[in-house]
């Protein structure tokens, strides 16, 4: 056919021109470690669950936490949630209340009846947890769902370990602790109660592989003069008493003193003033900055009329009253300042720390016992003995609910890696979803929901769980650090159309036409999008 | 509600621009420069368009860079009826093809006509202001980058106060382009009285969305104008394009508004206002109102632009 009047050539379409030629710079789509995931022990993918929870899907968010927690309800209650710390959003508005969505999904899983899959497979391997506490408890789980028959002794008279003996009742109630632990029992593991072990190497003949979690159950002893007939109790065995028999719980009488500066001292004190304690002190030796209890905690406390004394000591405990020693810091060193005052006290309670009982592991001589009665385990959670791995509070470490069930988790895996004969390959050290990477103009304000907790001094709990519409609001506050949400910013602002979008959603650059001029990267809210040198040629 | 173009937990407010099925009316391949603002905004505008009058548009396009990288002989990226005659008379040809469907009896087909600021605010003002006088049936959007880019980056009409072109160029005793100079054709606009003005950027594609979409469906002589960054021209970052759409807007140097009958009939509130400093600082063009030797009475000069319009407009008050 003759063209028309001075055309030489047909008229075709830009899209033979690939432009991705231009390009000296590519977008790759990139997941970043948000630092919730990074901060969280128990090495739950949080952001993912708090994306189904966005949805309002309740039971997928819960099976993603349950990849990494068997205990939700109970976590969603008594853990520190450093990720809450670590949340971007606190620079923002204020961090994402993951601890009470995590505490609200676990509450709806327990009250919907939802069940953790049977294992279909079965290694034919046996392994014996020894403690049936949350380390203990989350070994158990993970290995049986990798196949493994699994057997729990526990001292005690019933499961939890200090979950059940170290955790006041009105942070965590029996009937959820109990539900979980029932729901973990479902999945076939075999559990003996009342049951102290003496010799561990004997147990390795029937088992090809022990996990010590025996937790840090001794109260550390210190030596203050006392008076014949004053009143004077460990936290620790306190709690035990108000579990098991509460006829052996002496009186505390109407002024109580708590001795020591941790989580547990508050515990006590907290408890102290639900036994009818009116005047509930605590006494710690350095200033409140050096205090390790959570400051949350200690300002729950002080809401509850609890005082605490700083820079103080017990030099002797009378009938009815103690010594006390004023204490001052010159350069960083505790010095006795010689001053001294009466302090009124019907009861002293001790809560200095708490250590490892050694005397079950002594006889196995590969076994390295350090610092507190602490047993030394290598990168994969095994002792100096083949085939005894240890974990939770009986190993160094920072002894909360959370570091004990990731490292119950991390011993499992280690198990398995062992009684496979592999090895676990090492993780690459992330790239981090920093605050800076986020594109902040694309989130509109929205303030953090709270659920005042109910101030009554009883064994009632005190925090509550969020209703369903407000676990999704919660939840949609997220930022998705480091992560795609599909807000679709990317397809939607490349002036060159090089963004695929897929049926589904789903997004792909298209490299024959990206020019690289870095847009989407740029206009990316959450960060997900990296600009890479390009070595086309 | 997000602030982001699409929003997976609510499709039904994104963004025409964020749907998997737009039709990019401004294919793949065209040779816009990276981060090219114009070509983002020619596509946005009547992918809404098109989406809006289920395809029933044609485009009258004047000459300019839009035209250049679109259609390079024999190449064409349109994905829609698209016709270019002169520099000057776009919104003459388009009154043509309007009144020519009228003729047809066809009272569906939207016209459309566009081109950049050079083309209308200068050498297409005569035909522009025809159109509208006449209240032809016709849209036209401006895309506003603020120079000629396509001939070398020469001062227009619609340059801004103090910026550096190839025409301006900063010296002793000239800083720029002179403040006293330039037009407002938004407002040009509205003293013609037509149905419809407004105001536009990409760094809200759904306000410039829904601003089309309203636009496209009324009858008689439109005008929207949307600022789109120039990468190239203005000496910033490509992937600070949208940025600078939003920091322009923020700082109360492009008041973003509607007008009906020319009256204004809504005016976009800035809600974390900014000093032009941070809009100026990315962009080379501005690079000589900062750095040791610097006045800072210059940038004073472009500050009280925007303070202006802030009282002008009511950017930051109540309604």
């Amino acid at each position: 056919m003759p063209k028309p009047y001075a055309t030489v050539q047909d008229a075709r379409t830009s899209l033979q021109n690939k432009t991705g030629t231009w390009r000296t710079m590519r977008p790759e789509y990139v997941h970043r470690m948000p630092p919730c995931n990074l901060m969280c022990p128990a090495g739950e993918n949080i952001q993912l669950w708090l994306a189904h929870a966005q949805e309002g899907k309740l039971r997928e968010a819960w099976e993603v936490m349950v990849d990494a927690n068997p205990f939700p309800a109970i976590m969603g209650r008594v853990c520190y949630h450093t990720c809450e710390l670590a949340c971007n959003r606190t620079h923002f508005d204020g961090a994402v209340n993951i601890n009470r969505l995590e505490r609200s999904i676990g509450d709806v899983a327990l009250n919907k009846g939802w069940s953790f899959p049977v294992p279909t497979r079965s290694t034919g391997k046996k392994v014996l947890v020894i403690g049936g506490g949350p380390s203990g408890l989350s070994a158990a789980y993970f290995l049986r769902r990798f196949g493994h028959s699994v057997t729990i002794y526990e001292a005690n008279h019933k499961l939890g370990g200090a979950m059940r003996y170290g955790i006041p009742r009105y942070r965590l109630s029996t009937a959820v602790l109990d539900a979980e632990i029932d729901r973990l029992l479902a999945l076939g593991i075999e559990v003996e109660c009342d049951k102290r072990v003496s010799d561990v190497a004997q147990e390795l003949q029937n088992f090809d592989a022990v996990y010590l979690a025996m937790g840090a159950s001794l109260a550390v002893q210190i030596n203050i003069p006392t008076d014949e007939g004053a009143t004077v109790i460990d936290a620790i065995e306190m709690f035990r008493c108000l579990e098991n028999d509460k006829d052996k719980m002496p009186a505390l009488g109407k002024t109580v003193i708590v001795y020591g500066g941790g989580n547990s001292a508050i515990d006590a004190a907290r408890t102290a003033r639900r036994l009818g304690a009116d005047k509930v002190q605590i006494v710690y030796r350095r200033a409140m900055e050096h205090m390790r209890a959570h400051d949350s905690e200690i300002k729950e406390a002080l809401a509850e009329g609890v005082e605490i004394l700083c820079l103080r000591t017990i030099g002797h405990i009378h009938k009815g009253s103690v010594s006390i020693n004023k204490m001052e810091l010159q350069n960083n060193e505790l010095v006795n300042t010689g001053q001294v005052e009466t302090l009124q006290a019907d009861s002293v309670i001790y809560a200095i720390g708490q250590q490892p009982d050694e005397k079950v592991v002594l006889s196995i001589s590969d076994i390295l016992i350090g610092e507190g009665s602490t047993i030394i385990v290598d990168k994969n959670m095994m002792t100096g003995a083949k085939g005894i791995f240890a974990g939770g509070d009986i190993v160094p470490g920072k002894r909360t609910v959370t570091d004990a069930i990731g490292m119950g988790k991390k011993a499992a895996r280690c198990i398995d890696a062992f009684l496979n004969g592999k090895e676990i390959p090492a993780k690459p050290s992330p790239d981090i979803a920093t605050f800076k990477k986020l594109q902040l103009d694309y989130y509109p304000k929205s303030p953090r929901i709270d659920v005042e907790p109910k101030v009554n001094l009883t064994f009632e709990e005190a925090n509550l769980s969020y209703d369903d519409p407000k676990v999704i609001l919660e939840a949609r506050r997220c930022f998705s650090c480091g992560n795609c949400y599909h807000c679709n910013n990317c397809y939607a602002y490349c002036p060159d159309n090089a963004i695929i979008q897929h049926e589904d959603g789903s997004l792909e650059f298209n490299y024959e036409y990206c020019k690289g001029c870095g847009l989407c990267a740029v206009e990316c809210p959450c960060g997900a999008i990296k600009m890479v040198p390009d070595d086309q040629q | 509600m997000s602030l982001t173009v699409g929003d997976r937990l609510n499709k039904a407010e994104e963004a025409v621009q964020a749907r998997v099925k737009r039709h990019n009316s401004l294919t793949s391949g065209h040779r816009a420069c990276q981060g090219c603002g114009e070509a983002l905004a020619a596509r946005c505008a009547l992918d809404a368009a098109y989406n809006a009058t289920g395809g029933k548009i044609v485009v009258v396009n004047a000459t300019g860079c839009l035209e250049v990288f679109t259609t390079p002989y024999p190449d064409n990226a349109w994905g829609v009826p698209w016709l270019h005659s002169l520099f000057g008379n776009a919104p003459a040809v388009a009154t043509g093809a309007a009144a020519a469907f009228a003729a047809r009896g066809d009272h569906e087909m939207r016209v459309i006509a566009q081109g950049g600021d050079g083309g209308t605010t200068d050498i297409g003002m005569g035909c522009l202001s025809g159109m509208f006088e006449r209240n032809d049936d016709v849209l036209y959007i401006c895309y506003n980058n603020e120079a000629y880019m396509n001939t070398g980056v020469q001062r227009s009409s619609s340059t801004p106060a103090l910026s550096r072109t190839a025409t301006t160029f900063p010296i002793k005793q000239y800083m720029g382009n002179d403040p006293m100079s330039g037009k407002c054709v938004p407002k040009i606009a509205m003293a013609h009285g037509i149905p419809y003005v407004a105001t536009a950027t990409i760094g809200d594609i759904r306000d410039f969305e829904r601003k089309v979409v309203k636009a496209i469906h009324m009858r008689g002589a439109r005008y929207i104008e949307v600022y789109s960054p120039c990468p190239l021209g203005w000496g910033s970052q490509p992937c600070d394009t949208v940025r600078l759409a939003r920091l322009v807007v923020r700082c109360g140097l492009y008041p973003l508004f509607e007008a009906e009958n020319g009256k204004i009939s809504s005016v976009t509130k800035i809600e974390n206002l900014i000093p032009v400093e941070d809009y100026l600082r990315p962009q080379k063009r501005f690079a000589h109102l900062f750095g040791k030797n610097a006045d800072p009475e210059h940038i004073k000069v472009i500050q009280k632009i925007a303070d202006a319009n802030i009282e002008e407009y009511n950017l930051t008050g109540g309604c």
